[in-house]
């Protein structure tokens, strides 16, 4: 068996439900539907033998290369072989009004194909293994209706005007035949779980789609509004983030995959396809930066909607509608990417017990409110009872920001943002947009400061730690700089990065711990988003040169397209884990901004 | 005729056979949305053509009602019995005639033979309306029985 694409040979194309992962070979290896936590449709990425595959190609040899046609998730492949060459554009339709003039599918994969020079002959496959592999493709030709296939209640059509003909061989859709320059050809796959199946389209209804989807993408990216150096991968970074947000509930996936391995070959291999806490008050605060206020509205909707079943306590994370129930289980019958198993799918993180969650979530209405926004009734004594929690549970150990699956301890960046709860809650409550117990939250306030700046500090190492107690240091320290719990520029803050550097530092990148201190075996890469949050601190702490520096230099592990997965492989700057991944993604997006003249004045109210 | 009857119980029935079949459609044992091709007539725009779907076919549960109505008041008595098997024979209704020639006037139903075209893109529903999932058959007959055995159970005939 040939080796896998590389995790970074892979772009997304999306529809704000669904995500497709396509490979630069023209190999759609990855699509989950309706949604980003369903089962697998083509899960080549996972197992290439038993996962299915959607691939378009030329015949032979050849090289490829890729680009995102403008500001949008249109993604543009070119072929080129001895013979010719081949451009294959591949997007999943979306717009705005132009749904409420034509019928459109559930969902629908468009795939253009296009000869520039010479002929070239492709070879087709459409090869669906729905249920994570477990199902086999099924395909019967219905005529003019298209290829159908019907599994489980829903139903893909394909239908194409391909010069040549298709073929069923084996429940796959198969076809090879040769392209001549100047036509261009369509293949479309649709799917329907709900009413009867919309047709999918070739020829002009589905050139009107591609003008659409483009116009649509390229209106939304128009709506950014940062100005400054970097702007290309600051548009890339929020086209990304939007792919993973789940628009009829305004949750954001951290990533549309599972079980990418954070070491090739390893076992730390996890389900990525629901909605973290953990980084809601980042996510506001950049969709907001972004000029996005509709999508950070949204998002913060969806999170005091979702957390209302378990409120006042806190899940770790939920799935795109507020379940928190997401067990953990292995598909032990794929191979995973790479040979890494297992392949899991739900989250064992969804019962763990994490404080700082507390913080982000009033963080993020906190800066709602800061932008004008204002807290109803059930919002406001929503966020209070959080507080409420907080006070009564901030002594207790938790598993921490990196959701250990070691013994339960006293995290100082738990703890801190265990402050940042109270402290937003009472600045909300001088401000009259809740009522709290201002007495309780404002003792509370100074015992947890007192404990950290005692227990979460070590004199001999000049830093906070991240046990308290303990001489441990992990990244997750930045976040007391970040989230202005202590000045970026205060003595402490910067021992703190100076020994984040020393011991996490690796050629411009962080690793979020020392390796193995999170309860589990194997190494993992280091953590973009730690290296993006190591950045903006250096910008806010005055070093915006230096920063920058740190930042272009970082941009060169992104793929070439400009995104990032979770980690990169310090030996060979390869992506690791889960692709794309929002969180480096938000990472890239708040570091940018703090690199602009205008952060110099903090996006954040100073605690 | 008991005319409030028939306001009354066919609404209900109505309400039941649309439970019924979005049940199964939220199961995955069938797609077929009966106020999704109703609305689908007169817009493409899916969330309005799901409302307008939905009161016209209440409108058409009004008016099967009545046909039922006629029936019990013609057979002198109107029993849960007699109300399914005129479910029974409604449901086959649908599926063996209706859903057959609904390309036919469905102005955005594709033929089977032809395709779809630009304006026409809905799937038809095929032979028993088995295009929309295997079971489809057997949910709607199960379905437009409980509507009958409704009508029958609690329609009172007029005196």
């Amino acid at each position: 068996m040939s080796a896998p694409p590389r995790i970074s040979d892979y772009a997304i194309i999306g529809d704000g439900r669904a995500a497709a992962l396509i490979s630069g070979r023209g190999s759609l290896d990855w699509l989950c539907l309706p949604r980003f936590d369903s089962p697998s449709v083509f899960g080549a990425l996972l197992d290439p033998g038993k996962g299915g595959t959607f691939a378009i190609r030329p015949v032979g040899d050849f090289t490829a290369h890729r680009r995102y046609v403008g500001h949008t998730n249109v993604l543009e492949t070119t072929f080129e072989s001895a013979n010719g060459a081949l451009k294959l554009t591949d997007f999943m339709p979306v717009a705005g009004s132009a749904k409420r003039r034509q019928l459109w599918p559930e969902h629908e994969v468009l795939r253009r194909l296009e000869a520039t020079a010479g002929e070239v002959e492709i070879e087709i496959t459409c090869n669906p293994r729905p249920d994570y592999g477990l199902a086999g493709s099924d395909f019967r030709n219905r005529g003019a209706l298209g290829f159908r296939f019907e599994h489980d209640g829903w139903v893909l059509m394909l239908r194409s005007d391909l010069p040549f003909d298709l073929k069923v061989e084996a429940g796959k859709v198969i076809g090879r035949g040769t392209l001549v320059p100047g036509a261009r050809y369509w293949i479309s796959l649709g799917f329907a779980a709900e009413e009867p199946a919309v047709l999918p389209m070739t020829g002009d209804v589905a050139d009107e789609r591609l003008r659409e989807t483009l116009e649509w993408w390229e209106g939304w990216a128009d709506r950014c509004a940062y100005e400054g150096p970097h702007l290309e991968w600051v548009v890339r970074s929020a086209l990304a983030l939007k792919l993973m947000s789940y628009s009829p509930s305004g949750a954001i996936v951290a990533a549309p995959t599972t079980s990418l391995p954070e070491q090739l070959g390893g076992s730390r291999n996890w389900d990525y396809r629901y909605c973290w806490l953990r980084d809601a008050s980042f996510t506001t605060r950049a969709l907001f930066d972004l000029g996005y206020h509709e999508e950070a509205e949204s998002f913060l909707a969806w999170l005091l909607h979702a957390t209302r079943l378990s409120w006042p306590e806190l899940r770790v994370l939920y799935d795109v509608f507020g379940n928190s129930r997401l067990p953990e289980r292995e598909l032990t019958h794929l191979a995973g990417y790479a040979g890494s198993r297992p392949v899991r799918i739900g989250n064992g993180a969804h019962d763990q017990m994490q404080l700082d969650i507390y913080g982000e979530v009033v963080e993020a209405a906190f800066q709602y409110v800061q932008r004008g926004g204002e807290l109803d009734r059930t919002a406001a004594r929503m966020l209070v009872g959080l507080g409420k929690t907080v006070c009564r549970r901030w002594r207790e150990p938790d598993s921490g920001i990196w959701e250990s699956r070691s013994e339960l301890q006293h995290y100082t960046a738990s703890k801190v943002m265990c402050w940042i709860a109270l402290d937003r809650l009472l600045r909300l409550h001088a401000a009259g947009h809740v009522r709290a117990p201002a007495a309780d939250f404002e003792k509370a306030r100074g015992e947890l400061r007192t404990a950290i700046e005692s227990r979460g500090y070590d004199e001999s190492l000049g830093s906070y730690v991240s046990i308290f107690d303990s001489q441990e240091i992990d990244a997750s320290l930045l976040l007391l700089g970040l989230h202005r719990y202590s000045d970026p520029d205060s003595p402490r803050m910067r021992g703190t990065c100076e020994r984040i550097r020393e011991r996490l530092g690796t050629d411009g990148l962080l690793y979020r711990s020392v390796p193995e201190s999170d309860g589990l075996t194997g190494k993992e890469g280091a953590f973009g988003i730690c290296s993006f949050w190591a950045i903006e601190l250096r910008a806010l702490q005055g070093d915006r040169e230096g920063a920058r520096a740190e930042f272009e230099h970082l941009l060169t592990f992104a793929n070439d397209v400009g995104l990032f997965a979770e980690e990169i492989d310090t030996a060979t700057g390869d992506a690791l884990g889960n692709f794309p991944q929002a969180f480096t993604h938000i990472g890239l997006l708040t570091a940018a901004r703090a690199l602009t003249e205008n952060s110099a004045t903090p996006s954040m109210v100073q605690s | 005729m008991n005319l409030p009857s028939i306001l009354l119980w066919g609404f209900v029935a109505t309400v039941v056979l649309t439970g019924a079949l979005s049940a199964s459609q939220g199961m995955g044992l069938s797609r077929m949305s009966i106020p999704f091709m109703l609305g689908t007539m007169v817009t493409p725009n899916r969330g309005r053509a799901m409302a307008i779907g939905v009161l016209m076919h209440f409108f058409n549960g009004w008016i099967f009602a009545t046909v039922y109505a006629l029936a019990f008041e013609s057979l002198g008595r109107a029993t849960w019995w007699l109300g399914a098997a005129g479910g029974l024979v409604h449901g086959l209704f649908v599926l063996l005639t209706l859903m057959p020639v609904l390309p036919g006037f469905h102005p955005r139903m594709a033929s089977e033979q032809h395709g779809p075209t630009p304006a026409r893109l809905l799937q038809p529903p095929g032979f028993m309306a088995l295009h929309y999932g295997r079971r489809t058959p057997i949910v709607t007959i199960l379905a437009h029985i409980a509507y009958g055995a409704i009508l029958g159970s609690f329609y009172q005939l007029a005196m």
